[in-house]
């Protein structure tokens, strides 16, 4: 029977959980107008989106060199290597520019809130901030929150950016595609609102995931060290796999359905 | 009208099923430096936060200027705290801020004074507790009397009605310790502040404190004035007092005989 109650409690602890990082969520959002905070935002946007810009950089770099290289040697069989504008720029606007920039978010951004979060929570510096009538979803979470929120897709769209010079390189200047062509079919192939709008919608979406589960976890971590580690862990496996889920969900309902 | 700052009625808690406090009643006279004691784990730190609103009772009431802590709303909550202070046993310094900094903060969130007649303010706070010449210095670079010592200016800050010293004197060595009985005295004169020390340093608490409370096994196992609380003849006071290590607070945390659990008869 022990196992049923096991059920049973887990259960609840998750939805508590889910409820509690609602809470904190609302409470955060909610913290937002304030001028005080709109500095501290600004700060924090500095801290999760300027210091990733290089991570962010060079991965879409590399990644728009990789997928020229690979669109490359199978279009040329066709004679349709013309189209490796459209496709690299395809694939990172709508896929790879959101999801890789949400997993490397995860992983550089959100586990450094996680790990600050926690730490700010073993060391009583949220306590003493409660204690000081200074509400910490206002002064730590929603700065933190909208950051997380404005600075990504910003990082997701440098990315594209980024891949589509990176493809260029490989494919135009080392391979020999035209360069009118690659550019020009890209120009009559990318739509603005199909494309470039819902690359954008999803990396909103996942900004808002991946620094929600890295700030609650942070939030709601054991503040020990062993906690906190496992907090940091947790937050880069749950965002990944979120972002990896939603993916589908949204590529489903944007693209999937005519 | 009452003279006490604080009253805790009839306040039950537990935690994960765990009992902390049974039915019981503390009252904190303005003015005056009110230390609880008792041994490691019996929920001293517990009972700051509960009078904080960090925490809510199962039962029982406590009240602060006559208000009931439990009842208040966020708001009133938050608002009743700008008039007490915690310190907490580390410090809790925010550590990406100096020091003049963190004695600021509290008068940058809730005052619209003019920088210059904030760092007035601060520069006295940081006089009075001898570290007006680490202002500029990071958390990092305090020893832990020092930082200490600067978690308490920014506990003055906003000339708070009460403060909480959570185990003030906690792994401090013996100048440190010497300077913060000091410390809490003076301020505690100079400002007519309500102090409420937590500790379970006998001999540096009974000289300081004008009452003194005694939790053990989830009551207030003695109470009275340090001279009192000395002349007591409760066994329960006299263990704690001279540290002996078993007695009326057992030694054993409670467990099967070491007979039944060797012999495997509890299961």
């Amino acid at each position: 029977m022990n196992w049923i109650i096991d059920i049973g409690t887990n259960t609840l602890t998750k939805v508590v959980g889910i409820g509690r990082a609602f809470l904190m969520l609302t409470g955060a959002l909610i913290a937002f107008p304030q001028w005080k905070n709109v500095r501290l935002t600004i700060k924090q946007i500095y801290v999760v989106g300027v210091q990733s810009l290089l991570i962010i950089m060079v991965s879409g770099l590399f990644i728009g060199m990789v997928m020229a290289l690979q669109g490359y040697t199978i279009l040329v069989d066709y004679g349709a290597e013309g189209s490796l504008g459209p496709m690299v720029s395809l694939s990172l606007l709508r896929e790879l520019g959101p999801v890789v920039t949400g997993l490397l978010f995860a992983g550089r951004a959100g586990s450094a809130l996680t790990a600050e979060i926690g730490l700010m929570k073993a060391t009583e510096q949220l306590s003493s901030l409660e204690m000081m009538a200074v509400d910490p979803l206002r002064r730590i979470v929603a700065p933190r929150m909208w950051a997380g929120v404005i600075a990504m897709p910003m990082l997701a769209l440098i990315f594209s950016a980024i891949g589509i010079l990176g493809g260029h390189l490989v494919g135009v200047e080392w391979l020999g595609v035209d360069s009118g062509s690659y550019w020009s079919i890209m120009q009559a192939t990318v739509e603005w609102d199909k494309d470039v709008v819902n690359g954008v919608i999803k990396s909103i979406v996942f900004a808002i995931v991946v620094t929600w589960i890295a700030i609650f976890k942070g939030y709601d971590a054991i503040p020990t060290s062993e906690g906190i580690s496992l907090a940091t862990t947790q937050t880069v496996v749950l965002s990944s796999l979120a972002v990896l889920g939603l993916d589908f969900v949204l590529t489903a309902l944007m693209f999937g359905i005519n | 009208m009452n003279d006490n700052l604080v009253e805790i009625q009839n306040i039950t808690f537990s935690r994960s099923e765990r009992l902390i406090y049974d039915d019981i009643s503390i009252s904190i006279p303005k003015g005056k430096i009110t230390a609880i004691m008792g041994p490691s784990g019996i929920g001293k730190t517990t009972m700051l936060r509960l009078i904080g609103g960090q925490l809510k009772p199962d039962k029982g009431d406590i009240t602060f200027a006559g208000k009931s802590i439990p009842a208040m709303s966020r708001s009133t909550l938050y608002q009743t705290r700008k008039s007490m202070s915690m310190l907490f046993q580390s410090g809790a310094l925010f550590t990406d801020m100096s020091v003049f900094d963190n004695v600021a903060f509290a008068l940058r969130e809730h005052t619209q004074l003019s920088e210059s007649v904030i760092e007035t303010l601060v520069l006295l706070k940081l006089e009075a507790v001898g570290l007006r010449g680490a202002a500029q210095l990071l958390p990092s670079e305090l020893s832990g009397g020092m930082a200490r010592r600067a978690a308490l200016a920014r506990a003055i800050a906003l000339d708070p009605e009460l403060i909480m010293y959570d185990e003030p004197f906690a792994g401090q060595d013996p100048i440190s310790m010497g300077v913060l009985v000091k410390l809490i005295r003076s301020l505690s004169e100079a400002l007519s502040v309500t102090s409420i020390v937590v500790t379970h340093d006998v001999n540096e608490v009974l000289d300081i404190a004008d009452y003194v409370y005694i939790l053990a096994n989830q009551k207030v196992i003695g109470y009275g004035t340090a001279q009192q609380i000395k002349q007591s003849d409760s066994p329960l006071v006299q263990q704690f007092l001279q540290g002996q290590a078993d007695g009326p607070v057992p030694f054993h945390y409670p467990a099967p005989t070491l007979q039944a659990q060797l012999l495997g008869e509890d299961k």
